[in-house]
C-alpha cells in the first residue's frame, strides 16, 4: 500500500497527475494519489445482515479513467457494494481505498463525496421542491460548510458552469421549473447533471438508464463515453444493450463476490455466468 | 423443673376439666388496690393454672370480675353470679358485690396474658394469631409460659414465632448467658422489629453501654448484621417484584403500541386515552354490577375484560377509519392528528364522567397478598396484573404468529403493494390491526384501573413511558417491547430506592435519550437494507 | 436564485429578501406596535372608543411572543423537516432565565421581606444556590436567556443528529426531554420555585412591572423581536443555507452524497430555533407575570406545532397567522365555553392535518389561484367565482 516505495509510472493523461506523482513522490494523506493509475481498491469486503452475507470477500479494482460496468442478478450485492464505497454501510471486514492513500472506511458520506466520489441512486433522488437550477447549484463543487452557505452568493463563473451543465443535460429550458415536475427520464438526467457539478473523480451510477426511452438511453451512453478518461465510471446496469454500447470491461457479481470479469463477449461466453443467469 | 410443670400442664389441658378449681388465694390479689400486685397476681395465675385462668381473666378484661366480701366472683348475664375459683353459680347471689375496676396498665397486661393463654388453644389458627400477638409485646415474665407452649407446639411456623418471642423475652434476663443465647437466636430472624430490639444493645447510654456484657454486645452486632442482610435481600426482592409489576403495567401499555407503532408504523398519541377507555369500561362494569348484579359484584372485573377490549378496539377502529387511514406514510401528521384525537377523547371523558377521578374498587378476591417474608408482602392485585400481562402477551403473540390476521398484518407491513397484489385486503387488515392494538390498550386500562386513579387525564401519564418502551425495545419487535418494559420497570424501582421517584424518572428518561444515541434502532435492531428510509 | 452580482453588502441582501409589498406590511405593523399602541393605551382616556385596554396589550403582547416561537418552530419543522415536541422547554428556559432576574428585582418587597426569593425562604434556605449568582444583573439575565437554551439545544441536537435520529423518533425523544425537564422543575429542591415557579414580579430595571409605560415598552419590544425574527428567518430560508436545509428535509441522503454534512446544518437551525424560543420566553414572562413548569408540559409543546400547521408550514407569515388565530380562539373559548376548548383544539389538530396541509396560507393561495383561473376562463363568471372564493 505504500506507494512511496514503488517507482511511480507516469500517467499519459496529465489530469491524473495533478499534485501527486513523480518518482519518489511524497504521500499526502487525504489527497487522491493515483500514482498506480488505480482509483479504487476493494479488498475482501464482507458485509452481513443478520447472518445473510450481502458481500462475501469481494475484491475489485477500478482503474483511473476506466468505464466499468457491473452486472449481476438481483441480490448479487451491487447496491451494497455502492453503499460500502460511499460510506453508507461499513464493511464487517475488508478495506476500501480511494487511490493509494485514502481509506474510505474511515470517512463519512459527506467526506467521501467531498474527496470526489459521486453517486447516482437506483431511484432518481433529486430535490423535488427546488428548481432544476437550484438542484445543480446545491451540487456544485464548492465549500459546503454551514458558515459559507449562510453568506454564499453565486459568482458569474459558477453561473456559467451551471448553464453549461444545463445545456449538457438538455434541461436549459426547464431551469426554473420545480424538479419534482420533470419526467422520469429528465430526473435521471438531472441527477447525472448534479453528479457532474460535483466534479467527482469517480462516478458510481446505479441503473442510470432505467425508465429512459431508447433515444435517451443512447444519449446517456454517449455522455458517459465522453466522461470516461477524465472521470472513472462504475455503472451498474441490467440493460445489456446499454452495457454493450458503453463497451468497457464488465464485472459479474454473484452472491456477493466477483464471478467473472472481462469484455462483454468474454463474460457472456463464460459458462458460470450463463448458469447464474439461466438458473441452476 | 420446667419440663415437670409442662407435663403437668399437658395433663391439665388433656383433662380440660371445667370443674377444676383454682386456689382462691391466687385469685384474691387480683382485687388488690395496688396495680403492681394485681399484675403480679395475673402472672402468677397464668403460671399456676393456665387453662382455668382464661375465663377469669377474660371476665376481668370485660369488667365483670367482682369482689363479694373476700370471695372473687364473676358476674354473668341476667344478674347471675359465679364463684371465680370453682366456676359454680352462687344462689342466692351474695350481697355487697364490688366490681374490680382496672386501669390501662393492667388492661395491657391482661391482653398479653390472654394472648399467651391462647397459645394453648386447640385450633392452629388461634395459636398462630396468638404467637404473632405475643411477638409484638413480650417480656421476661412470659418466659415460663412460652417454655410450656414451646414444649407442646408442633407446628414449625408457630414454633418459629414462639422461639423468637422467647428470645426476645430472654433479653430482659439478668443472666448474661441467657441473654447471649437469646441474642444469637434472634440473629435468625428476618423481622425488622427484632432489629429494632437488638439495636439498643449496641448503643451507649451516656458513658456506659446499655448492655454491660461485651460478649452479648458483640453477638448482638453480628446478629444485627445478619438480620440486615436478610432484610436487604427481602427489600431487593420486594423491589424487584414491584419493578416487575410496574414493568408489566408498562408492558400492557406498550404492547398495543408495539402493534400500532412497532408493526404498523403509526404514531398514536391517543394511546393513553385508549387505556383510559379501558379503565372507564372497568368502572362502568362495576357500576352495572353494583345496580343489577350486586350479588356477583366481585366478578365485575371478569366482565370488564371483554368490555374494555371491545370498547377500546371500537374507538381504535373509528380512529383508523376516520383519520389515520388518510395519513399513512405521513408519520408527523399522524402524530399531530392523533394528539388531537387524544384531546378530544379526554374532553369526552370529562363531559361524560366528570373531571374528577372515579372510584374503582378492587374485588375482594384481589385484596390482601402473599407474605413471603415478614417484610415482604406481595399484593394479590399486582400478582394478578403480572399474570394478566403475561396472558395478554401470549395471546398477542399467538394472534400475530398463528392466526390468519397475524399473517396478513405481517405481510402488509413487510410489503404493502405486494400483499395487495396477492389478495390481502390491506385496508381491512389495517383497520383490524389498529383495532387489535387499541383493544390491547383497553385491556391495559382495565388492569390499570385496579392500581391507579381512573380519570380523564390518566392516559397522559403513560404516553411518554410507553413510547419510551417501544423506542427502547426497537420497532417491530414484540420481544424488544417485553424486555424493555420489564427492564425499565425493575430499573426504575431500584433507582427509586435511593434517589426518590421523581429523580429516578428523570434519570431513566435521560439514560434512554443517551442510549438511543448509541443504538438508534433500539435494543433489538433489525439490520439490513430495509432499515433505512 | 439566479446569479446576482457577487459581494453585495449583507445588509442590502437582508433588505432585498422581502418584496415591496411585504416591506409595506412590516412597516405598517411596526407603526402600529411602536406608535399607535402606545398612543392608544397611554394618551387616550379609558372611556375613549379607541382606547386599548391593559387586557388587550397583555393578550396581544403574549401572542406576539407565541408568534416568535411559531416562526422558530417553522424554521426547523417547515423548512428543516424536524418536528420538535420539546420547544416548550426552550421557551420556558428563556422565561426562567429572565424570571430569575425578575425575582431578584423583587428585593425585600416579598411576603417574607428577605433578600432571598420567597420560595427559598419557605424552603428554609439560607443563601442563594450557585446557579443564582449574578441573577440580579440584567445583562447576566440576558446572557442566561441566550446561552443556556443554546447550549442545551446544541448538546442535545449534536448527539441526536449525529446518531441520525430523525422523524418521529426525534419527536418522541424531544418530548421525553421536555417531560424530564418538567419533572425536574416541579421539584422544590431544583431551586426554581417548584410547582409555583416564579410570580409576583414587582420591577424590571427599576421600573414597576405593571405600569402602563412598562407594558407598552414590553409590547413594542415583542413586536420588534417578531420583526427581527421574521427578517432573520426570511434571510436564512432564501440563502443557500435555507436551500440546503429544505434539501435535507426532502432527500437527506442525496444531500450527504453531494458533500454536505447535514449534522451541522440541522444543528445550526435547531440551535437558532431554540434561542429564538428562549427570547420569546424571556419577553413573555414579564408580560404575563408568571412562569411555572407547566410551560414545559408535553401538551404545550405540541400546541406550538398546531399554530404552525394551521397557519401554513414552510411559509413565514403562516406561523404568525396561525399563532394569532389559535390563541385568539383559545382566549375566546376559555372565557366563553371553557368545556368546548379541547373539543375545538382536538378538531383543529385533525382538520389541519387532514384538510389543510398548507395551512390557511395555502388555502388562501389556492382560493386566489382558483379565482384567477376562473377570471381567465370566462370574464362573465368572475362574480360567481369571487362569491365562491369569499364564501369558502
Amino acid at each position: 500500500m505504500n506507494a512511496a516505495d514503488l517507482p511511480a509510472t507516469n500517467g499519459d493523461n496529465p489530469d491524473w497527475d495533478s499534485g501527486t506523482a513523480e518518482l519518489g513522490h511524497i504521500l499526502m494523506p487525504g489527497q487522491l494519489d493515483l500514482s498506480h493509475k488505480v482509483i479504487l481498491y476493494l479488498e475482501d469486503i464482507t458485509v452481513s445482515f443478520d447472518g445473510f452475507r450481502a458481500l462475501n470477500k469481494l475484491s475489485l479494482t477500478i482503474d483511473a479513467g476506466e468505464l466499468r460496468c457491473i452486472i449481476g442478478p438481483n441480490g448479487a450485492g451491487k447496491t451494497t457494494m455502492m453503499d460500502v464505497i460511499t460510506g453508507k454501510t461499513r464493511p464487517d471486514e475488508g478495506t476500501v481505498f480511494f487511490g493509494q492513500t485514502i481509506d474510505l472506511t474511515r470517512l463519512s458520506e459527506p467526506e467521501i463525496a467531498h474527496i470526489g466520489v459521486g453517486r447516482k441512486f437506483q431511484k432518481p433522488t433529486i430535490f423535488e421542491n427546488h428548481t432544476v437550477f437550484e438542484n445543480l447549484e446545491l451540487a456544485m463543487k464548492t465549500d459546503k460548510r454551514v458558515w459559507r452557505s449562510l453568506f454564499a452568493t453565486l459568482d458569474s463563473a459558477a453561473g456559467d458552469r451551471i448553464a453549461e451543465t444545463l445545456q449538457l443535460i438538455r434541461l436549459a429550458a426547464d431551469a426554473d421549473r420545480l424538479a419534482g415536475l420533470l419526467s422520469h427520464g429528465q430526473k435521471q438526467w438531472l441527477e447525472i447533471g448534479m453528479l457532474l457539478m460535483q466534479e467527482p473523480k469517480l462516478l458510481l451510477l446505479d441503473e442510470p438508464v432505467a425508465g429512459m426511452t431508447d433515444e435517451e438511453t443512447e444519449r446517456t451512453g454517449e455522455l458517459f463515453l465522453s466522461l470516461a478518461g477524465r472521470h472513472s465510471l462504475v455503472v451498474v446496469e441490467h440493460d445489456m444493450a446499454f452495457v454493450k454500447q458503453l463497451g468497457g470491461r464488465v464485472t459479474v457479481l454473484h452472491e456477493g463476490s466477483v464471478l467473472a470479469e472481462g469484455s462483454l463477449e468474454e463474460v457472456q461466453a463464460d459458462q458460470r455466468v450463463i448458469e447464474v443467469y439461466l438458473g441452476r | 423443673m420446667y419440663t415437670l410443670r409442662s407435663l403437668l400442664a399437658i395433663c391439665l389441658l388433656g383433662i380440660s376439666c371445667a370443674q377444676a378449681a383454682i386456689d382462691p388465694a391466687l385469685l384474691r390479689p387480683l382485687a388488690d388496690d395496688d396495680s403492681d400486685r394485681r399484675i403480679a397476681a395475673i402472672a402468677a395465675l397464668v403460671e399456676a393454672a393456665p387453662e382455668e385462668a382464661q375465663p377469669v381473666l377474660q371476665a376481668m378484661a370485660g369488667d365483670s370480675l367482682a369482689l363479694a366480701g373476700e370471695r372473687v366472683v364473676v358476674l354473668g348475664a341476667g344478674g347471675r353470679v359465679f364463684d371465680a375459683a370453682s366456676n359454680r353459680e352462687l344462689t342466692p347471689p351474695p350481697a355487697g358485690i364490688e366490681t374490680i375496676g382496672i386501669n390501662n396498665r393492667v388492661r395491657r397486661e391482661l391482653a398479653s396474658a390472654l394472648a399467651a393463654l391462647r397459645l394453648f388453644s386447640a385450633e392452629r389458627e388461634v395459636r398462630w394469631q396468638a404467637a404473632q400477638e405475643v411477638n409484638q409485646n413480650v417480656d421476661a415474665r412470659m418466659l415460663p409460659l412460652l417454655d410450656r407452649a414451646l414444649a407442646v407446639e408442633k407446628d414449625p411456623k408457630i414454633r418459629d414465632r414462639l422461639q423468637l418471642a422467647h428470645a426476645q423475652a430472654s433479653l430482659g434476663s439478668t443472666d448474661a448467658a441467657v441473654r447471649l443465647a437469646a441474642v444469637k437466636t434472634l440473629g435468625e430472624s428476618s423481622d425488622p422489629r427484632v432489629r429494632q430490639l437488638l439495636l439498643p444493645l449496641t448503643e451507649k447510654q451516656g458513658d456506659s453501654w446499655r448492655e454491660a456484657d461485651s460478649a452479648v454486645r458483640a453477638a448482638a452486632g453480628t446478629s444485627i448484621r445478619s438480620i440486615e442482610q436478610r432484610l436487604a435481600w427481602a427489600d431487593n426482592l420486594g423491589r424487584a417484584f414491584t419493578g416487575l409489576s410496574l414493568g408489566s403495567i408498562l408492558l400492557l401499555a406498550a404492547l398495543g403500541l408495539a402493534i400500532t407503532y412497532g408493526v404498523m408504523g403509526v404514531i398514536n398519541m391517543a394511546h393513553g386515552e385508549l387505556l383510559m377507555v379501558g379503565a372507564y369500561s372497568a368502572w362502568a362494569m362495576q357500576s352495572v354490577f353494583r345496580t343489577h348484579l350486586s350479588g356477583a359484584l366481585d366478578w365485575y372485573l371478569l366482565a370488564a375484560i371483554p368490555v374494555g377490549f371491545l370498547s377500546a378496539a371500537l374507538v381504535g377502529v373509528l380512529m383508523e377509519r376516520i383519520v389515520i387511514r388518510h395519513l399513512y406514510g405521513r408519520p408527523l401528521e399522524t402524530l399531530l392528528a392523533t394528539w388531537g384525537i387524544s384531546l378530544f377523547l379526554m374532553q369526552v371523558a370529562r363531559t361524560l364522567f366528570g373531571a374528577q377521578n372515579v372510584e374503582v374498587a378492587n374485588p375482594s378476591w384481589m385484596a390482601g397478598g402473599v407474605e413471603l417474608l415478614p417484610n415482604l408482602l406481595l399484593p394479590w392485585n399486582r400478582i394478578i396484573i403480572v399474570a394478566f400481562s403475561i396472558a395478554v402477551l401470549i395471546a398477542m403473540w399467538a394472534i400475530l404468529n398463528l392466526s390468519r390476521l397475524g399473517m396478513f398484518v405481517r405481510a402488509v407491513t413487510q410489503n404493502r403493494p405486494m400483499a395487495g397484489c396477492v389478495g390481502v385486503p390491506t385496508g381491512r387488515v389495517d383497520t383490524l390491526a389498529f383495532g387489535l392494538g387499541a383493544g390491547i390498550a383497553g385491556l391495559g386500562g382495565v388492569a390499570l384501573s385496579q392500581i391507579a386513579n381512573v380519570g380523564p387525564d390518566m392516559g397522559q401519564g403513560y404516553i411518554v413511558d410507553s413510547f419510551m418502551v417501544v423506542v427502547l425495545g426497537g420497532v417491530g419487535q414484540l420481544a424488544g417491547a417485553v424486555w424493555a418494559a420489564l427492564g425499565l420497570g425493575v430499573f426504575t424501582k431500584f433507582l427509586e430506592g435511593w434517589t426518590g421517584a421523581v429523580v429516578a424518572k428523570i434519570v431513566v428518561l435521560v439514560l434512554i435519550i443517551v442510549f438511543i444515541q448509541k443504538r438508534p434502532q433500539g435494543l433489538f435492531a433489525l439490520k439490513g437494507r430495509f432499515v433505512e428510509s | 436564485m439566479r446569479p446576482s452580482p457577487a459581494r453585495t453588502p449583507f445588509i442590502v441582501r437582508l433588505g432585498s429578501s422581502f418584496d415591496a409589498r411585504s416591506w409595506r406590511l412590516i412597516g405598517l405593523f411596526a407603526a402600529f406596535a411602536l406608535i399607535a399602541v402606545p398612543v392608544m393605551h397611554l394618551a387616550l382616556p379609558a372611556d375613549h372608543p379607541l382606547h386599548l385596554s391593559t387586557w388587550f396589550i397583555t393578550l396581544v403582547g403574549k401572542i406576539l411572543c407565541y408568534a416568535i416561537v411559531a416562526v422558530a418552530m417553522d424554521l426547523i419543522w417547515g423548512y428543516g423537516g424536524i418536528l420538535s415536541l420539546g420547544h416548550g422547554l426552550f421557551f420556558a428556559l428563556g422565561g426562567y432565565g429572565f424570571g430569575m432576574y425578575l425575582m431578584r428585582q423583587i428585593g425585600r418587597d416579598g411576603s417574607y421581606q428577605s433578600d432571598l426569593p420567597d420560595f427559598m425562604v419557605f424552603l428554609d434556605w439560607k443563601e442563594l444556590p450557585w446557579f443564582w449568582i449574578g441573577s440580579d444583573s440584567f445583562l447576566w439575565a440576558v446572557l442566561l436567556v441566550l446561552v443556556v437554551p443554546a447550549l442545551i439545544a446544541f448538546v442535545f441536537g449534536y448527539f441526536a443528529f449525529r446518531s441520525r435520529i430523525k422523524g418521529v423518533y426525534f419527536s418522541i425523544i424531544t418530548q421525553a426531554l421536555t417531560y424530564a425537564a418538567m419533572l425536574l422543575f416541579f421539584r422544590n429542591e431544583t431551586g426554581f420555585g417548584g410547582n409555583n415557579g416564579f410570580t409576583d414580579f414587582k420591577r424590571i430595571l427599576g421600573h414597576p412591572i405593571t405600569a402602563p409605560e412598562t407594558r407598552v415598552v414590553l409590547f413594542a419590544l415583542s413586536a420588534l423581536a417578531l420583526i427581527g425574527t421574521l427578517l432573520l428567518a426570511r434571510y436564512l430560508v432564501r440563502s443557500k443555507f435555507g436551500r440546503v436545509l429544505t434539501a435535507i428535509r426532502d432527500a437527506e441522503s442525496r444531500v450527504m452524497f453531494i458533500g454536505y454534512n447535514p449534522l451541522w446544518y440541522k444543528l445550526c437551525a435547531w440551535t437558532l430555533s431554540a434561542v429564538l424560543c428562549a427570547i420569546a420566553g424571556a419577553l413573555y414572562v414579564p408580560q404575563v407575570g408568571i412562569i411555572n413548569p407547566s410551560e414545559m408540559s408535553v401538551a404545550n409543546s405540541i400546541e406550538i406545532a398546531i399554530w404552525v400547521a394551521v397557519g401554513g408550514r414552510g411559509t413565514l407569515i403562516g406561523p404568525v397567522i396561525g399563532a394569532f388565530l389559535v390563541n385568539l380562539a383559545k382566549s375566546w373559548f376559555t372565557v366563553s365555553f371553557p368545556e368546548y376548548w379541547l373539543f375545538f383544539l382536538g378538531t383543529l389538530f385533525i382538520v389541519a392535518t387532514l384538510y389543510l396541509p398548507q395551512g390557511v396560507v395555502g388555502l388562501w393561495a389556492r382560493l386566489r389561484a382558483g379565482r384567477r383561473r376562473g377570471e381567465g376562463a370566462a370574464a362573465g363568471t368572475t362574480t360567481a367565482a369571487a362569491a365562491k372564493g369569499a364564501g369558502a
